[in-house]
C-alpha cells in the first residue's frame, strides 16, 4: 500500500488483535486497522508481534489485513468547536457520526475531530517582533457567549513572531502566527493536538484553598470539596450516583464543565443534552450547555474507547485549564472504565491481582487522579481541573479494589447509602461514613466569604448528627419514648437537620441550589432552635409540646418558604420561632 | 422507514472472496461447545460456520482467530462431533436474522429460525443481530407515562415508553405473571394500541413456562402481535447466548421500520449469563466475581442498552427482563450489573409473597428511574410525584417502627408508631395488594394512596406540599373507600 510502515492481521479476540510483520511499532502508538481503518492502539510490543487494542467493533476483520503505523500516540484536537459538543471515547464528534450513519453508530467513521468550516471571528494579541513560550496568549475567539476561548502557543514552542494575521473570521486551519525557533519555522493555527495519555504542562501547582461550590448543602456545608481537588461518589446502584453528578454539573461554580459519561446509560447522554440547553447559569445568566463538554462512550460501546475516554476527557479539561478557567470534570463512572482495563487485560491474558483487574490498577488510577490540580499556567492566569469520579461497587460493597484504590488517591469521598436512597432521601451521603480532608484548608475562605462562625456551626452539626447516631441504637432496641427530655431534642433535632438540611431536592426551584451564605443561616437557624428549645427542656418542658407548636416543621419547611435571594426572611423567621418558644416557656411558669 | 438505519455489516474490503467453497475436513481441538479449526484460510471475525456432522448441519460462529486456527462456537452443541467426521465451511457473513412483518404472531427457535411449521420467513431484510449502538445524540428521552394498572408499578415504579425496567426475581414467585398482566393490562398508548407488539424472547425456561406464555397471550388476544423466540431449559447453551440478541433484532426491526411500539420481555436473564459463564470457562477465559466473564456488565450493556427511542421516529422498544436473583441476593453479579445498566428495576419479595400478597413487589429497593420526567402535570396528575415520594417515606418509617415491635412488642408502641403500623398493613393490604385480573387507573392509584396518607397525621406527610396537602388530604372520599 501507500505506506511501507504496517504489519499484518494475524489473530483475533474481540478489540484485540495481533499483529505480525517487519515493521517495528511503537508503544502506545495509533495504529489504523484492516481495510476499514478501524482506530487502535499499540499495547503490547513483542519480539514477534505486537497487540493492538481497536477502538471499534472488530467484526469482520481478517487475518491478512493491513495495520498501518501512524507514528504518532493517540491524540486529540484541541481549538474551538470543543464546548457545547458531545464526542465519543476519541474525540469523534457524535452529531456527525450521526450525520454519516443514522441512528446507529457503525464502524469506520473516520472524520474531522472539529469542525473544519466554521469561521470564528478571531482577534489576533500579538504581532511581529514578539517573543513567545509555550502557553502564551496568542489570540482569543469567542467560542460560546459564556466562554473566551484562548489559542495559546503550544507546548513545547518557542520563538519570534515573523508573521501574525489580522484580526478576521478564520477557520480553525488558518495559520494566525508564523513563530521563528532558530532555524525551524513553527505555523501555529488555532488547534493543537496533544496525547492524552500524557498531562499537559503548567508552571506550578498553587495551594488548594479555594472550595467548588456546588450549592449542594450536605457538600459544601459538612464535605466540601477544593477547586483542583479530587473527589469520589461511590455508591450501589439507585443510590443516584448520575443524579448527584448532574447536580454538580449543572451547578458547580466552575468555568467550564467535563462530562464523561463512561461504560453509562444512553439516555443519560440524552438527558444532558435536552436539560442542558435549557438550564440557566445562575452567574453568566447563559444556557448551562455554553460551558460543558459532554463524551459519550456509553455502555453498549466498544470498550477499548470507554478505556480511552476518560483521558480524552481529562485532557480537554486541561486545555481549558491552561487558559486560566476553573474547569470540574465529572467522570461517570471510573468502575466502567477499571472494567473495560480489565477486559483488555483479560484478553492479553496478564496475571490478574483481586477480582480479576490487572495489577496495575492503582497506578492507573492514581496517574488519573494526580492530573486534577490547581495551576498558575505560563501565560500567568490561575487554572484548575477538579475531579469528581463516581465509583460503582459490585454489590454495594465498598471493600472492592476500585473503591479502596479511588480512596487512596482522592480528598473527598462522598458515600452514598442504600438506605437512605430507599428512603427518597437525596441526595443519599451517608454523613457517617463520608469525609472531606479539605476541611481545615478551607475553613479560611468559609470564615471570610461566607461567615466568621461557619466552621464552629458546621462542627455543632456534625456532632448532632454523630450523637443521633448513638441515640438511634438505644432506640432501635428500647424505643424512643424512654428517653430523658434532652436526648429526645437531639433526635428531634437531628431530624430537622436531616429533612430540613441534609435532604435536598433537585427538582425544586429553589431548591436544587442554595448559595453558601443561605446555607449557613439555615444553620444558624437550627442551632439557635436547639438551644432555645434545650433551655425549655431543661426547664422541664417536654419535647412533645415544644413539637406541638410546628417550631421544627416550620424551620424543615425553610428550604421551600424562603427563597434564595431573599435572605433577610431569616431575621424575622429567627424572632418567629423565639416569640413562639417564650409564649410556651411562659404558659409553663 | 426513519432515520437512517443502517446497512447490514458488510465484510470489508468488498474483495470477492476465494475460498468460499472450501471446506475444510477434520477438527483439531473439541472442548465443551468449542471447536477448533486449523488451516484455515480467509475467515473473518465472527463469521458463520457451517459445520456438517455425517448428515445433519449444525451452525457455529467464530470467536477467535490466531494464524489459520479459528475458535468456533457451535450453536447445537459439540455432542457427536470427533476429530475426522465433520466438513466445516464458512459461510462468509455474520449471524443474520431473517426479518418481514410476518414474524408477527410466529414462533422461532433461539436462533431465529421458525418452529411452528408455518413455514420460513421471506424475508424483508436481514439485519446482523449484535445490532449496533444507537448513537446517544440520536436518542429521544423516553417520556410516555404507560399504565400497566398495576398500583405498585403505576404509582411507585412508574414504566416509561422506551424504558428498560427488569423484574428482580426468586424462584418461586410470581413474576410470569406479573409480566402478563402488563402484557395484557398496559396501555400502550390510547390511540396507537394497534401499532404495538410483544417481542417474548425465553432463554433456559422450562416448557410449560413457555407455554403457560403462549396461552395467556392466546387468552388475552394478543397472540397474532407476538414473536416468540424460544431457547428451553433443555436447548443447547450457546444458542442461549443468540436468543435474545434475535429478539432485540426482531424488535428493532418491528420499531424503527416499522414505527411499531414493541414489549420485549426476556426471561431468564440469569440462564443467558450462566450460559454465558459456561461458554467463557470452556475458552479459558479469567474470571472475575463468583466465576463470571469481566465482560459481564459489557455484554448485558450490549443487550439491555438497545431498548429506547430514537429522533424521527415513532417506535419504541420498552423491555423488562426478568431475571431471577440466586439465593434472592440482590448483590449477586447478576442482578448487581444489570441494576446499573437499566433504568430501575422492579424487586420481588418473598415475605410479601408468604404473606399472601400479590404482586409482592418490595417497594422500597424498586425505582423507576425515568419516572421523574414522565409524571406529574401533564403526564399523571400533578400530586403524583409528592405522593410517590411520601408513600415511599412513610412505608420507609414502617420498617423501622415494625423492627422496633419486634423488640418492644406492639403494645409498647407510642401513638404515632401504632398509626404506622396500621399504615404499614393496610398498604401492603389494599395498595400493594391486587387481584391478577384487576386493572387500576392511575386516578385510582393515586386516590388509594391518598386514602392511606390520610391514617397519619397531616404533620407526619413531610414530602409533600401544603398546597397539595390542602387539595387533596381533606377532600371527601372518592371511590376507594374508608380504612
Amino acid at each position: 500500500m501507500e505506506n511501507t510502515s504496517q504489519g499484518t492481521i494475524f489473530g483475533i479476540n474481540g478489540p484485540v488483535i495481533k499483529v505480525r510483520g517487519k515493521h517495528a511499532f511503537q508503544m502506545l502508538e495509533m495504529v489504523l486497522v484492516g481495510h476499514d481503518r478501524l482506530i487502535g492502539e499499540v499495547i503490547r510490543v513483542l519480539e514477534t508481534e505486537t497487540i493492538v487494542q481497536v477502538y471499534e467493533n472488530t467484526t469482520g476483520l481478517k487475518p491478512g489485513e493491513p495495520v498501518i503505523s501512524t507514528g504518532k500516540p493517540l491524540t486529540v484536537k484541541l481549538g474551538p468547536g470543543i464546548i457545547g459538543n458531545v464526542f465519543d471515547g476519541i474525540e469523534r464528534p457524535l452529531a456527525q457520526v450521526a450525520k454519516n450513519t443514522g441512528i446507529f453508530i457503525t464502524r469506520g467513521n473516520v472524520m474531522d475531530n472539529l469542525d473544519r468550516e466554521k469561521l470564528w471571528d478571531v482577534r489576533i494579541l500579538v504581532k511581529p517582533g514578539d517573543y513567545v513560550t509555550q502557553g502564551k496568549v496568542l489570540a482569543e475567539v469567542k467560542e460560546t457567549e459564556s466562554v473566551n476561548h484562548k489559542i495559546m502557543v503550544p507546548p513545547n514552542v518557542k520563538g519570534e513572531i515573523i508573521e501574525a494575521a489580522s484580526d478576521g473570521l478564520y477557520n480553525i486551519d488558518k495559520i494566525i502566527v508564523k513563530v521563528r525557533d532558530g532555524k525551524q519555522v513553527h505555523n501555529l493555527t488555532l488547534v493543537q493536538e496533544w496525547p492524552v495519555r500524557e498531562p499537559r504542562p503548567y508552571y506550578h501547582r498553587l495551594p488548594l484553598d479555594i472550595p467548588l461550590i456546588t450549592g449542594q448543602r450536605v457538600i459544601d456545608t459538612l464535605f466540601p470539596m477544593a477547586k483542583g481537588g479530587a473527589a469520589a461518589i461511590p455508591g450501589g446502584f439507585g443510590t443516584g450516583k448520575t443524579l448527584t453528578q448532574h447536580q454538580l454539573a449543572k451547578w458547580a461554580n466552575a468555568d467550564i464543565i467535563v462530562y464523561v459519561g463512561c461504560g453509562e446509560r444512553g439516555n443519560e447522554i440524552t438527558e444532558v443534552l435536552e436539560d442542558f440547553p435549557k438550564l440557566i447559569d445562575p452567574r453568566s445568566g447563559r444556557p448551562l450547555m455554553e460551558r460543558t463538554v459532554l463524551i459519550g462512550n456509553t455502555s453498549n460501546m466498544p470498550v477499548a474507547a470507554r478505556e480511552a475516554s476518560i483521558y480524552t476527557g481529562i485532557t480537554l479539561a486541561e486545555y481549558y485549564r491552561d487558559m486560566g478557567y476553573d474547569v470540574a470534570i465529572m467522570a461517570d463512572s471510573t468502575s466502567r472504565w477499571a472494567e473495560a482495563l480489565r477486559e483488555i487485560s483479560g484478553r492479553l491474558e496478564e496475571m490478574p491481582a483481586e477480582e480479576g483487574f490487572p495489577a496495575y490498577l492503582p497506578s492507573r488510577l492514581s496517574e488519573f487522579y494526580e492530573r486534577a490540580g490547581r495551576v498558575e499556567t505560563f501565560n500567568g492566569t490561575e487554572g484548575s481541573v477538579s475531579i469528581i469520579g463516581a465509583v460503582s461497587p459490585q454489590g454495594g460493597d465498598f471493600s472492592e479494589p476500585v473503591t479502596q484504590n479511588t480512596k487512596r488517591f482522592t480528598r473527598c469521598f462522598w458515600a452514598l447509602d442504600k438506605a437512605l436512597a430507599y428512603t427518597r432521601h437525596y441526595p443519599a451521603i451517608n454523613w457517617i461514613n463520608s469525609y472531606s480532608e479539605y476541611n481545615d484548608d478551607l475553613s479560611d475562605w468559609y470564615s471570610k466569604n461566607a461567615h466568621v462562625e461557619f466552621t464552629d456551626k458546621k462542627k455543632e452539626i456534625s456532632r448532632i448528627l454523630q450523637e443521633e447516631g448513638k441515640l438511634l441504637d438505644i432506640v432501635k432496641l428500647i424505643g424512643s419514648d424512654i428517653l430523658p427530655d434532652e436526648q429526645k431534642l437531639v433526635l428531634e433535632t437531628a431530624k430537622v437537620i436531616r429533612q430540613g438540611f441534609l435532604q435536598q431536592n433537585a427538582y425544586h426551584e429553589q431548591d436544587t441550589y442554595v448559595p453558601v451564605k443561605k446555607q449557613y443561616l439555615m444553620m444558624d437557624s437550627i442551632l439557635r432552635l436547639y438551644e432555645k428549645a434545650m433551655m425549655l427542656v431543661n426547664l422541664g418542658i417536654p419535647v412533645s409540646v415544644i413539637r406541638r407548636s410546628g417550631v421544627f416543621d416550620e424551620v424543615i419547611r425553610i428550604k421551600y418558604n424562603i427563597s434564595n435571594d431573599d435572605l433577610g426572611a431569616f431575621d424575622e423567621l429567627n424572632r418567629r420561632l423565639e416569640k413562639t418558644l417564650e409564649e410556651i416557656e411562659a404558659e409553663y411558669k | 422507514m426513519c432515520g437512517v438505519v443502517p446497512q447490514v455489516l458488510v465484510f470489508t474490503s468488498g474483495r470477492i472472496r476465494k475460498t468460499m467453497n472450501v471446506e475444510y475436513m477434520g477438527l483439531k481441538e473439541i472442548s465443551g461447545p468449542l471447536v477448533v479449526i486449523d488451516g484455515v484460510k480467509d475467515a473473518s471475525y465472527e463469521e458463520m460456520v457451517e459445520i456438517t456432522v455425517g448428515k445433519n448441519k449444525r451452525l457455529g460462529q467464530i470467536i477467535k482467530i490466531d494464524g489459520e486456527l479459528c475458535v468456533v462456537q457451535v450453536f447445537e452443541g459439540t455432542r457427536g462431533i470427533s476429530l475426522e467426521n465433520t466438513r466445516s465451511k464458512l459461510l462468509g457473513k455474520p449471524l443474520k436474522m431473517p426479518l418481514s412483518k410476518e414474524l408477527l404472531g410466529r414462533v422461532m427457535d433461539g436462533i431465529g429460525r421458525p418452529v411452528d411449521e408455518l413455514g420460513e420467513i421471506y424475508p424483508e431484510k436481514s439485519w446482523d443481530i449484535n445490532g449496533e449502538p444507537i448513537n446517544p445524540v440520536m436518542r429521544e428521552y423516553p417520556r410516555n407515562f404507560i399504565q400497566t394498572g398495576i398500583s405498585s408499578i403505576d404509582g411507585l415504579t412508574t414504566l416509561i415508553r422506551g424504558q428498560k425496567l427488569p423484574v428482580f426475581s426468586g424462584s418461586g414467585l410470581p413474576h410470569n405473571q406479573l409480566a402478563v398482566q402488563i402484557v395484557r393490562q398496559a396501555k400502550i398508548s390510547d390511540t396507537e394500541n394497534e401499532n404495538f407488539a410483544v417481542v417474548f424472547a425465553a432463554m433456559g425456561v422450562k416448557h410449560d413456562v413457555a407455554e403457560y406464555f403462549r396461552q395467556s397471550f392466546q387468552k388475552s388476544g394478543v397472540l397474532d402481535r407476538v414473536v416468540m423466540f424460544l431457547n428451553l431449559a433443555n436447548d443447547p447453551v450457546v444458542e442461549r447466548i443468540v436468543t435474545p440478541r434475535c429478539a432485540l433484532t426482531a424488535a428493532e426491526y418491528l420499531a424503527y421500520e416499522k414505527n411499531m411500539h414493541v414489549l420485549v420481555i426476556m426471561t431468564d436473564m440469569t440462564s443467558y449469563a450462566e450460559a454465558l459463564r459456561e461458554i467463557s470457562s470452556s475458552k479459558g477465559e479469567i474470571p472475575s466475581r463468583k466465576g463470571y466473564p469481566g465482560y459481564l456488565y459489557s455484554d448485558l450493556a450490549s443487550l439491555y442498552e438497545r431498548a429506547g427511542m430514537v429522533k424521527g421516529c415513532k417506535g419504541s422498544i420498552t423491555q423488562i427482563p426478568i431475571l431471577t436473583m440466586p439465593n434472592d441476593d440482590i448483590t449477586h453479579p447478576i442482578p448487581d450489573l444489570t441494576g446499573y445498566i437499566t433504568e430501575g428495576q422492579i424487586v420481588l419479595d418473598k415475605n410479601l409473597s408468604q404473606k399472601g400478597i400479590y404482586p409482592p413487589v418490595s417497594i422500597l429497593p424498586s425505582l423507576s428511574r425515568l419516572m421523574k420526567d414522565g409524571i406529574g402535570e401533564g403526564y399523571t396528575r400533578a400530586d403524583h410525584p409528592q405522593v410517590a415520594n411520601q408513600l415511599f417515606a412513610s412505608y420507609a418509617k414502617v420498617q423501622e417502627v415494625r423492627a422496633l415491635a419486634s423488640v418492644i412488642g406492639e403494645e409498647e408502641l407510642s401513638e404515632i408508631d401504632k398509626l404506622y403500623m396500621k399504615f404499614g398493613r393496610k398498604f401492603e393490604e389494599n395498595f400493594i395488594s391486587q387481584d391478577f385480573r384487576e386493572n387500576r387507573s392511575i386516578e385510582e392509584t393515586l386516590d388509594l394512596g391518598w386514602t392511606l396518607l390520610r391514617l397519619l397525621p397531616k404533620e407526619e406527610l413531610d414530602r409533600i406540599s401544603p398546597d397539595t396537602i390542602a387539595k387533596y388530604y381533606d377532600i371527601s372520599e372518592s371511590g376507594a373507600g374508608d380504612f
